[in-house]
């Protein structure tokens, strides 16, 4: 196949306990560690893979996002992207305004496989790729454990909740990427340097046409209910019995 | 009055447990009219079942044997046809409802609601985001289509005893050619379901392989529990991918969960929130499991787990 464009979300770092704004406004992001969506980062290692392995020739990374995005695209360029493209706002678009806007580099760009991570760890919605699939009118394969390609078909192996189901999907099609697709590799600090000089073009969300509505709103943001806390027990005897006044052996 | 269509889960014969969870979360929704939407090869047995859930009013019937598996392509136009006169379309928040919901709600033109864990009014949800960090309340316009998927671990299963209407409806889409079905491996387990069981057994990395997973086995079976496993020891191969709880595996609520060598990170801690006890063992007396957990023991699982499976 000639591209696969493949989507990175800039999300809170993975390891980052996040904090609800004392206003309720939103979550503390300044100062915040921000990283690659781990989930999109699985999608772009697989495209990598497919391009190493002679099955693409060209692999793009996008994103939507502020200016900073730049960075997790620069990340991904050293990762080995070919290059890169940053839909700018500086709003947070919703769902499908996001879905909107790929389809619209998707019809520019034409690939034969997008990639994307089956959710993002900030809003945890996992439906980006689903909603691009359907604008597109193209198949979906979500939660990829293993994707084998063969010439204008993939056969797609999917995480589901009895197990694994295989799917064939025509290409072009939207894979969304499950934590044992792969490992991602560790980006090279010589790879970081060429990097910067792959090229990055930056597109005003704006300019794209996208019709942004019907908007969901986001009236307050709260921490959860916490758990009340529990007791020790010294030995196993004491666990069984504590079970037991619970009424739960 | 809200119109309610409820999109049934199910394997050709049986209806998924999520789907009379699905139920009660619509149920919330005052003055709600509630059908079930069924699409299959052949409807009836699950149509059954679908019928005999308390505040369901209909059950809707698409049998097509293109509908004999679950692809999202293929149901989504489907499902868009017969949801016009609705004000709610509700699937659950299950690997088929996440797949199918959000290309359900982008061909409807409207943004889609995950994981509805309480409804606050018939347009206005509450959701958790940041592996349950954050709770985000969510109003959608009153003039649009809600889909959403309901978080089924925020719910209690409706009852059954009711006989709701079944009407068999015909809807003209166009079904793609693009997607096929190839296979499905459930895991073999005669164990009770992970997502359904009363009680859960699940294990962590510290088992350290796939035989000293039988400890948990042992426990479980003691205990006629389901087995769940954490992330960490997915990855490490002790177990197949279906067990795993928490951010990006299963979302469960059993009434006793007990948590075998694991650490207790936060995305794992979200899938067992909602359980009703947590019994934690674990080996880090500062493991952030026992800061969840309504009974912690501290020691070697390997002593632990056996003695306790032999004083059951």
């Amino acid at each position: 196949m000639d591209k696969i464009l493949v989507g990175l979300k800039r999300v809170v770092d993975y390891n980052v306990r996040v904090r609800v704004k004392s206003d309720g406004s939103g979550v503390e992001t300044d100062g915040v560690k921000m990283s690659i969506n781990p989930f999109d980062e699985i999608a772009l290692e697989e495209a990598l893979r497919i391009k190493e392995s002679g099955g693409a020739n060209e692999v793009i990374v996008v994103s939507i996002g502020t200016s900073e995005a730049q960075q997790q695209l620069r990340t991904g360029l050293a990762m080995g992207a070919d290059r890169a493209i940053l839909i700018n706002t500086d709003d947070a678009p919703d769902v499908l305004s996001c879905a909107r806007a790929l389809l619209e580099i998707v019809n520019r760009e034409s690939p034969d496989l997008v990639i994307v991570g089956k959710q993002a760890i900030d809003d945890d919605n996992a439906q980006t790729g689903q909603m691009l699939a359907a604008l597109w009118g193209r198949p979906q394969a979500t939660c990829a454990s293993n994707i084998e390609l063969d010439g204008d078909k993939a056969i797609v192996t999917r995480e589901i909740d009895i197990g694994i189901e295989k799917i064939e999907v025509d290409l072009p099609a939207v894979v969304t990427a499950d934590l044992r697709l792969n490992e991602p590799r560790y980006v090279k600090l010589p790879d970081i340097m060429k990097a910067k000089k792959k090229p990055l073009d930056v597109i005003a969300f704006s300019e794209l046409g996208v019709d942004s509505g019907p908007q969901i709103s986001h009236s307050s943001y709260e921490p959860p209910e916490e758990r009340a806390k529990g007791v020790m027990v010294d030995n196993v005897q004491d666990l069984v019995t504590a079970l037991k006044d619970r009424g739960l052996l | 009055m809200s119109r309610i269509l409820v999109i049934a889960e199910h394997d050709g014969s049986t209806l998924n447990a999520s789907i009379a969870k699905t139920v009660a979360c619509a149920a919330q929704i005052e003055n709600a009219e509630i059908d079930i939407l069924v699409l299959a090869d052949a409807a009836a047995p699950v149509a059954a079942e679908a019928a005999s859930l308390a505040s369901v009013s209909r059950v809707l019937t698409i049998e097509n044997e293109a509908n004999a598996h679950a692809l999202a392509a293929l149901l989504a136009p489907q499902i868009v046809a017969a949801a016009q006169n609705y004000t709610h379309v509700f699937g659950p928040s299950t690997t088929f409802g996440k797949d199918l919901m959000p290309r359900v709600a982008a061909l409807l033109g409207v943004n889609q609601i995950s994981d509805i864990m309480s409804v606050a009014g018939s347009h206005e949800f509450k959701r958790p985001i940041y592996a349950g960090n954050v709770v985000v309340t969510l109003r959608a316009p009153a003039d649009i289509i809600v889909v959403a998927t309901v978080r089924t671990a925020s719910y209690k299963a409706v009852d059954t005893g009711n006989s709701a209407p079944i009407e068999s409806i015909t809807v003209n889409a166009d079904l793609p050619t693009h997607t096929r079905f190839v296979e499905a491996q459930a895991g073999s387990s005669d164990r009770p379901d992970l997502q359904t069981a009363t009680s859960v057994v699940a294990g962590g990395r510290a088992l350290g392989s796939v035989e000293n997973f039988d400890l948990i086995y042992a426990l479980a079976d003691k205990l006629s529990a389901g087995v769940g496993a954490s992330r960490a020891a997915v990855d490490a191969g002790y177990v197949a991918n279906e067990l795993q709880v928490g951010q990006t595996g299963k979302i469960i609520a059993p009434d006793l969960y007990i948590a075998v060598g694991i650490s207790g990170a936060i995305q794992h801690v979200t899938g067992i929130k909602d359980a009703g006890t947590i019994v934690a063992i674990n080996k880090d007396e500062e493991a952030p499991i026992f800061e969840i957990a309504d009974i912690g023991l501290a020691g070697d699982l390997f002593t632990i787990v056996p003695e306790l499976t032999e004083a059951l």
